[in-house]
């Protein structure tokens, strides 16, 4: 059992945001995952970049599959509402949730087997139906609740716990987010803070789609040697990109290392990732560039991590269905009613 | 002897020929007359080229099931030529096209010959192959008007609206109808001895189909979201739904929709997007038919067990999913009251009309809202996608939603505690918050395994017992809610129980039994839990008949498992060939049993 990074300093986790509420009322219960688990990291970003953003904690409404990951939403944002649904389903439940209170932040925590295995089609629909949400899938490579076997995300050639090597091609959710339209593509590393919490204040600012694909560790199933989803294996091949210029709505998304520089980052486990930091010449605002160079690292075996694509004038689900500015949800029989006196029209159209 | 308003005529013809809108037009002319009028479309899986058969019954004694024998066949598909003459009673008409003579397999010389040239007498008038083809079908429908004594007037209205704004194609559609008028007044013995004149039974009715209803039910219940995945034959309820939202749901103002109609990827998806909606508050319903519910079953679950409101429209056709699915059926009962794993149970209501589609679609808003679960209408193809005379829809204005038991921002205020699924009423329904109510009381994690009171997980085998114990309370309370069975009661001592479109065919069965000198009680049951009056109809008759379109007396099953029914106390009459079922089957069906069981009949019948 680990702790989601609970207050024992006090700066700055009691520093008050800007609408008066610490870092702890970001929190939620304590995890029952395993201890070192990438998925606690992931948690512990969200609450930060909630936190840092001064949202109203109420104002969130969380959502998730079935697996290690999807239980997560229990561990952070503990005044809101979550709904742990069936496996593979998040992407529906979180579509309708969305479409009925469009007032709502919606983030969806899914895992690789939950999104690319059984959940891969809602995966991709909810992406083309540009669901106005932050979809986070803790890519692990493996089926962590049902004790390790492959999922789809999972490397050919990689190995398991019993040294068994995967023996299907593997599926990039990035690659997929990109193609299928997505407007906010990135992916960052759990244990990379520093990159990840940055991402998601963009993401949770980002009108329309949001996808973070963050690599987290399984320290049960997935962390040795012949693993590609290892802390060792990702510290080894990442390869980062930073967007230089992306300029939120509300506020400017802090960078965090100048071009061509590289930066050491402490790692949960105690070891430390380094990134590196591409040239300014990666542009986050071209899908096809962008599905060009992930899919070319992806060859030369690097994953690329950061802001890879980001749409300017992002559209969400509601511009498309054209629903009123008011959620659904609050409308009551008053405007949704027709009344007798239509019902009286209608009845004459059946004459 | 000279018979007004009561006889079935059945046009054959070939799928994608545009025989469809002619023969609307012919039914809905004879409903335009006052006449009561029940149509059956009996078409293929396929979108051209296959036998399709349309069925117009006209009676003004409510007989309106599907009758084995025809009066009038107007057959237009040489194809089907054979079992068409075959399925005509003894004196019944054939109308076909005799321009290449009479075709040798339609000699039978009990019936009446009706021969018109049809292909002849468009050549001349016609050039365009297409138009050709299609005028084919205005020319019987001209020879029928003349042949049954339609009023022409009423079809040259119908003509100019359904194509004002096409005023090109207005004469010659006219034009196409008077050649076959006028020969067959020229040649032909008009009217037939089995003729239509006006009348004042269907004033003030409505001529509409059972999805429809649903759909305009759905609009007015306020539903908001409607997610769905076409299937036969449930596709029109999202299309209606979609069609009259648009139009009396639309901000005149803003241009904006008060509503959301999303297609998903699958029954799933759509099934998972209610949940979501229902989840946050928003009346939201799928359509499906018993492929889809398969597909359902997880998320069916999930809902029971979350207490998530959620409505289905369960069109029910022939199973499987390759088998016949545009034939009806009532098969998929069992499936849906026990859908998914775990103990599950799920409320269905059963229309048997247009009108009670619409109360129903509305009315399950309310109800699963109020008990915060899923409600299933379950219609099926015969009546979803057949046009009929129905009672008009009503809405009594000021009628408010019952949105149940959820609590607002102020309510949140006053509470000391909130337990989602605490029983405080003691009707096993919790109270609920929607995300975002308040800033620090009333959130809570939904989740489909198991959970105590307050929605904190845990796998304590007394919360999870107390849990489902309190779902069986729940159940009772849902018993008291659901519409009662319409019941007609003269104290015989055999009663016969049906549901849905067994309902269609049921005044002919008691009318042509009382013949025999039988006459039965009748139960309708329009709802699944029972009313304790289903129980007390069943213990107070010595004979039970129960009518069921399935193979396996799914019904039946539901009566003996939910109710303190023994098997022996009720015989089942099933059909389950995919056709509706006939008023035939189930008179065949009852006078078995009173000759087998050698039960007493009420009056001697002189044979
Ligand atoms: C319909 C269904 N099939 C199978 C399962 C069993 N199951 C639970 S979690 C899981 C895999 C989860 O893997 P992933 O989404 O990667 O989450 P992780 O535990 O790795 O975070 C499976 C197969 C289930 N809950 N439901
Ligand atoms: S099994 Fe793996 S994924 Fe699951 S909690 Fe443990 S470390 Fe995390
Ligand atoms: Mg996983």
């Amino acid at each position: 059992m680990t702790f989601v990074a609970k207050p024992k300093i006090h700066h700055p986790l009691l520093k008050v945001n800007e609408i008066g509420l610490k870092r702890r009322d970001y929190e939620g219960l304590v995890s029952t995952l395993c201890a070192g688990c990438g998925h606690d990291s992931v948690s512990a970003a969200l609450i930060q970049a909630c936190s840092e953003l001064s949202l109203p904690p109420h104002k969130f409404a969380k959502l998730s599959g079935i697996g290690c990951s999807s239980k997560t939403p229990s561990y952070f944002l503990g005044n809101s509402h979550g709904f742990n649904s069936v496996h593979g389903r998040m992407p529906s439940v979180a579509t309708g949730a969305n479409i009925a209170n469009r007032d709502l932040i919606y983030i969806g925590v899914s895992g690789d087997g939950d999104s690319a295995s059984i959940g891969l089609g809602q995966f991709a629909h909810a992406v083309r139906r540009k669901i106005n949400m932050l979809y986070i899938v803790d890519n692990n490579g493996t089926y962590g609740l049902t004790k390790g076997q492959f999922s789809a995300t999972n490397d050919r050639g990689s190995t398991n716990k019993r040294g068994v090597p995967n023996l299907y091609t593997s599926i990039d959710l990035v690659s997929m987010a990109l193609q299928i339209g997505a407007s906010f593509v990135a992916r960052s590393f759990s244990g990379d803070k520093t990159q990840l919490v940055p991402l998601m204040k963009a993401a949770l600012l980002h009108r329309g789609f949001a996808f973070i694909d963050v690599i987290s560790p399984c320290v049960m199933f997935n962390n040795h040697d012949g693993s590609t989803k290892s802390y060792g294996y990702i510290r080894d091949h990442s390869a980062p990109v930073v967007d230089a210029d992306f300029i939120a709505p509300q506020e400017e998304i802090e960078i965090y290392y100048a071009p061509g520089t590289a930066e050491t980052v402490a790692m949960p486990d105690g070891s430390s990732l380094r990134l590196r930091k591409l040239e300014d010449s990666y542009n986050p605002r071209n899908r096809v560039d962008a599905l060009a160079y992930v899919q070319n690292a992806l060859d030369e075996g690097e994953v690329v991590t950061g802001l890879l694509y980001v749409e300017d004038d992002s559209v969400d689900c509601h511009e498309v269905l054209e629903t009123p500015d008011v959620p659904l949800n609050s409308l009551d029989e008053s405007v949704l009613c027709p009344g007798s006196a239509e019902l009286a029209a209608v009845n004459d159209s059946f004459r | 002897m000279t018979t007004y308003n009561e006889f079935v005529i059945r046009f054959a013809n070939v799928n994608g020929s545009g025989s469809a809108s002619a023969n609307g037009m012919f039914a809905k002319s004879l409903f335009r007359m006052g006449i009561p009028v029940a149509t059956r479309n009996i078409f293929p899986s396929n979108i051209q080229g296959l036998p399709t058969w349309f069925e117009v019954r006209i009676s003004e004694r409510g007989h309106f099931g599907r009758r084995e024998d025809i009066d009038i066949m107007v057959a237009m598909n040489a194809e089907t030529y054979e079992e068409d003459v075959a399925c005509l009673r003894p004196g019944g008409y054939l109308v076909y096209d005799n321009t290449r003579g009479r075709p040798r397999s339609l000699q039978r010389s009990d019936i009446v010959d009706v021969g018109i040239p049809i292909t002849k007498l468009i050549l001349p008038e016609f050039s365009d192959p297409k138009q050709r083809q299609l005028f084919k079908n205005i020319v019987y429908l001209g020879a029928m008007s003349a042949l049954l004594n339609i009023d022409f007037s009423i079809l040259t209205g119908m003509v100019s609206s359904q194509y004002r704004g096409k005023d090109a194609l207005i004469k010659p559609n006219i034009h196409a109808m008077e050649i076959g008028r006028n020969y067959a007044y020229k040649y032909l013995d008009c009217p037939f001895d089995m003729q239509v004149r006006h009348s004042e039974l269907a004033k003030g009715k409505i001529f509409v189909d059972g999805n429809e209803s649903a759909a305009i039910g759905a609009v007015y219940g306020g539903a908001t979201v409607c997610a769905w995945y076409p299937i036969t034959p449930s596709t029109s309820v999202a299309e209606a739904f979609e069609k009259h939202a648009l139009k009396l749901r639309t901000n005149q103002d803003t241009g904006r929709k008060n509503f959301a109609v999303i297609q998903a990827e699958d029954e799933l998806a759509a099934l998972g997007m209610v949940i979501g909606a229902g989840w946050n508050g928003a009346r939201a319903f799928t359509a499906t038919s018993g492929p889809g519910i398969s597909l359902m079953n997880e998320f069916l679950g999930l809902a029971y067990f979350a207490e998530i409101p959620a409505v289905l429209f369960d069109i029910q056709r022939a199973g499987p999913s390759t088998g016949m699915p545009t034939r009806t059926q009532q098969s998929d009962l069992l499936s849906v009251a026990f859908a998914s794993h775990g103990d599950t149970r799920h409320p269905m209501l059963f229309p048997s009309s247009p009108k009670e589609c619409f109360d129903f679609a509305s009315a399950s808003f309310d109800i699963s809202e109020r008990i915060q679960s899923p409600v299933v209408v379950m219609s099926d193809l015969d009546l979803g996608m057949n046009e009929m005379t129905s009672d008009p829809f009503d809405w009594e204005d000021g009628r408010k939603y019952d949105r149940g038991k959820v609590m607002s921002f102020d309510d949140l205020e006053e509470s000391e505690a909130f337990g989602r699924y605490v029983d405080s009423d003691g009707d096993g329904i919790g109270y609920r918050t929607l995300p975002g109510t308040h800033p620090s009381k009333g959130s809570f994690f939904t989740r489909g395994t198991s959970r105590d009171e307050y929605a904190v997980y845990t796998e304590a085998p007394e919360a999870y017992s107390e849990n489902m114990d309190r779902l069986v309370r729940k159940w009772e309370t849902i018993r008291e809610l659901m519409p009662k069975s319409e019941i007609y009661e003269a104290n015989h001592r055999a009663g016969i129980l049906f549901y849905g479109t067994s309902a269609t065919p049921m005044k002919e069965s008691l009318d042509m039994l009382y013949e025999e000198g039988v006459e039965l009680d009748t139960l309708r049951i329009r709802s699944f839990p029972f009313g304790h009056e289903v129980q007390e109809f069943i213990d107070s008759h010595s004979t039970v008949f129960l009518v069921e379109q399935n193979r396996d007396a799914q019904m039946k099953t539901l009566i003996v498992t939910d109710l303190n029914v023994h098997p022996d106390q009720i015989q089942s009459i099933l059909y389950y060939g995919g056709m509706s079922i006939s008023a035939d089957f189930i008179v065949n069906a009852v006078l078995e049993a009173y000759e087998r069981d050698k039960l007493p009949r009420l009056r001697e019948v002189s044979s």
